[in-house]
């Protein structure tokens, strides 16, 4: 048992904390989101610069092949500073889309893009009225002659306007909620025939709806194999589960400091607020929901390296319940005890809570993955 | 990052188990108190043989130096295999250690072993009737005399009092001091000794574990003073800082939450078990994945413990709140659980197929409010956090 990060961890963590602390303060961030793509290409291209775009993925297409744990140091930093650069759609759920499942050619000609900074990905799966059943795919994908069209729609893509390949899951077979025959398509987001409608969030990220009208692709858009692309689907989902995890621990994090900060500094009845036992105790079950929902968040990590599927299933419904609460309860106080303050667009405090609010229910909220935790519950944890 | 236990965690693991498998608990003697208590002091005589009794002990004491995950994993095969915390838990977790760092050569030679082997049971007198949270409000005075102190006051709340050969007490040797905490001192006294009244308290579960303790002029030994007169105080903030640590209860948690599944999974509602119901999977569900953020939390800590070489300090509050939390919850949701049966408490007349576990749910429930009051209730341990952890 040993929670110690190693030195490169923590090198790694103070490289991005430096940098969101130079490069991305609140003003900066402020004319990102306003700018038209949605985020920065000068942030991508640092961010590619520090590495962090090939943490996960193997030496031979430029990567580093580090670990889970070495991706949630980046997303905690991420969810600290809001960052709103693409890192989840392209890293957590494209990109690992394409390194567990694609094939040579597929990694050659994305893999080292993506690591450089020059490619970007989202995965284009939710559809309207899905909620956040993963087996509902009703896109469908016909044969024609070596290739496929598609035609369908696709809803919420994260980052979906400004990706430049789209993970698509469409229906090859079966019914639109079986997980039999769902099959995953590589299409570029400018192809004919794709109509993107962009939205931005409350939490000031990007999301789209995309519309597939006859979207016409060769044999090699094909993901993994057909019909079987559920598994797959899930595995990632997990993955990019874990790493949301990770990013509202961050984002928990500044909300508690900053909450505290103001706890020692606002002054009422001629004290500082801090010095009162009720919001003192506020404050204190903030932070043990902060230490609590980070063990989960270490322990989803850890669980997607190393967990066979059942188990892995189990633990993460488990961290995205306790990470699900904790974002709502601590996202609610720090608006709370910051008193009017926290309510405005001047303050990241309301940013984060805004953030904080999408995130419990990214990939499900506490509720579905109460469902999921039970439904799930074989594996001994002895 | 690697949350597997290490070779000779798992080493330490596989020793234990093996022993408990070949030293099993017999079932315990039914609810007659004394019985019971008489069952877990002969469990710990066997353990203390076997040099289990307190593992995070020094070796020279008896112990075999477990780390603090060691320890952890003690608590957690302890109720794995179903065995009973043991009888002297205040003496092993608390006289104990205080005594190896403050104590002197005698007071170790003289303590040490009949505690781990359960001879000499231990309680612990520090509340009195007028400080309960405000601890350091203790009006209990010692007055020294021709080699003695003469102890006069009372104290309540005192565990196991009634069974105890010894008590260690805080208590008042000088009433003038500026800070309150100066006037305090530290002192072993036995149980024995002409003066002392014990009473006990019959709590609204029907059991009586706690007691007030009277001290009428008893005559104690000088040398029964632990560190010097008046810095009791520091050694009862090292104690206190063990005594929370053990409040966290993980491994009993653990053990709880796999009866209440049971016992929910063989309850039926609308022909279908309670454990499938949704609004009563939630809510268990929810104290189940807080107990394992804990279980992390815990191991969390403890690392930290053992790599910043620190005492425990305001963490181990973190611990207490959420165990004793989690503890409360688990009772709740078992009365829950058992639905209307867990009215019956107690057959009016013998019954020999009366439904004993059903029975003892209710008094468990009640009996556990005093996890979130006692070592100090969870509102001082917010106090201690808000104070020590976020300066505030």
């Amino acid at each position: 048992m040993n929670f110690e990060l190693s030195d490169e961890q923590t090198l790694l963590a103070e490289t991005i904390k430096r940098f969101v602390a130079t490069h991305y303060n609140f003003d900066t961030r402020a004319k990102i989101m306003a700018s038209p793509g949605g985020f920065s290409t000068d942030v991508w291209a640092a961010i590619a610069e520090m590495g962090l775009l090939g943490l996960p993925f193997a030496e031979v297409h430029g990567g580093f092949g580090g670990s889970t744990v070495d991706v949630m140091m980046v997303m905690e930093a991420i969810g600290e500073g809001l960052l709103v650069e693409p890192y989840l759609a392209t890293v957590g759920l494209g990109g690992r889309f394409i390194a567990r499942a694609g094939s040579k050619a597929q990694q050659e000609r994305i893999l080292p893009a993506l690591i450089e900074g020059k490619h970007t990905l989202a995965f284009a799966h939710t559809e309207p009225g899905a909620r956040y059943d993963l087996r509902q795919v009703g896109l469908k994908a016909r044969r024609q002659g070596e290739g496929w069209v598609l035609d369908g729609d696709k809803a919420m893509v994260l980052h979906g306007g400004s990706a430049d390949t789209l993970v698509v899951s469409a229906r090859t077979a079966g019914g639109d909620t079986d997980a039999a025959g769902i099959t995953l398509f590589l299409v570029s987001r400018t192809a004919p025939s794709v109509t993107v409608k962009e939205s931005r969030t409350i939490d000031n990220l990007r999301t789209a709806d995309i519309r597939f009208s006859g979207v016409r692709v060769g044999p090699d858009a094909l993901l993994g194999r057909e019909g079987e692309g559920y598994p797959l689907i899930e595995e990632v989902v997990d993955y990019a589960t874990a790493l949301v995890c990770a990013e509202a621990v961050g984002a928990i994090r500044y909300a508690n400091e900053a909450t505290l900060e103001y706890l020692k500094t606002r002054r009422q009845f001629g004290v500082p607020i801090g010095s009162f036992q009720a919001l003192q105790h506020r404050m204190v079950e903030m932070m043990i929901s902060y230490e609590q929902a980070r063990s989960m968040a270490y322990l989803a990590c850890v669980k997607i390296d190393s967990a066979e599927a059942a188990e892995r299933r189990h633990v993460i419904s488990a961290a995205k319940i306790k990470i699900a609460d904790a974002c709502r309860h601590v996202s609610q106080e720090s608006v709370q005890l910051h008193g009017g303050m926290g309510m405005t667009e001047e303050l990241k405090v309301s940013h984060t809570f805004r953030r904080l609010t999408m995130l419990a229910q990214t990939f499900g909220d506490a509720e579905h993955h109460l469902e999921r935790f039970a439904a799930t519950d074989t594996v001994s944890h002895g | 990052m690697d949350l597997t236990f290490t070779d000779a965690e798992l080493a330490f693991r596989d020793e234990l188990r093996a022993w408990f498998a070949d030293h099993p608990a017999t079932d315990p003697p039914g609810r007659d108190e004394d019985a019971l208590y008489a069952w877990r002091r002969d469990y710990q005589r066997q353990m203390a043989a076997d040099g289990w009794a307190a593992v995070h002990w020094p070796v020279e004491y008896g112990g075999r130096g477990a780390t603090l995950t060691q320890s952890a994993i003690f608590f957690e095969e302890l109720s794995r295999a179903g065995a009973p915390l043991p009888a002297n838990v205040l003496g092993l977790l608390l006289a104990g250690p205080t005594i190896m760092v403050w104590g002197t050569p005698e007071q170790k030679e003289r303590h040490l072993h009949p505690i781990l082997t359960a001879e000499e049971i231990w309680c612990q007198g520090f509340s009195e009737p007028e400080a309960g949270s405000d601890l350091a409000s203790l009006k209990t005075r010692a007055v020294r005399s021709n080699g003695h102190y003469i102890v006069t006051g009372q104290k309540i709340w005192t565990t196991l009092a009634h069974y105890a050969d010894w008590i260690f007490c805080l208590v008042r040797t000088d009433a003038k001091t500026d800070k309150r905490q100066d006037g305090i001192s530290f002192l072993l006294i036995d149980m024995k000794t002409p003066g002392i009244t014990v009473r006990p308290i019959y709590l609204m579960d029907g059991g009586h574990e706690v007691n007030e303790v009277f001290f009428d002029e008893v005559k104690v030994p000088a040398e029964n003073l632990v560190h010097e007169e008046g810095k009791g105080w520091t050694v009862a903030k090292y104690l206190l800082g063990h005594e929370r640590m053990g409040t966290g209860r993980i491994g009993v948690s653990k053990r709880e939450l796999v009866r209440l599944k049971e016992v929910a999974a063989a309850a039926r509602k609308d022909g279908k078990s309670l454990l499938d119901d949704p609004r009563f999977r939630d809510r268990l569900s929810r104290v189940e994945v807080e107990l394992m953020a804990l279980e992390i939390t815990n191991l969390r800590f403890l690392d930290q413990l053992r790599r910043g070489n620190k005492p425990p300090g305001a963490e181990v509050s973190l611990l207490k709140i959420k165990g004793t939390e989690i503890q409360q919850s688990l009772t709740e949701l078992m009365m829950q659980a058992a639905g209307p049966f867990a009215q019956a408490f107690r057959p009016v007349e013998t019954d020999p197929g009366f439904d004993r576990f059903t029975a003892a749910l209710a008094p468990r429930y009640c009996n556990l409010r005093k996890a979130t009051i006692y070592a100090g209730s969870n509102e001082i341990q917010r106090n201690i956090i808000s104070k020590l952890t976020l300066g505030l």
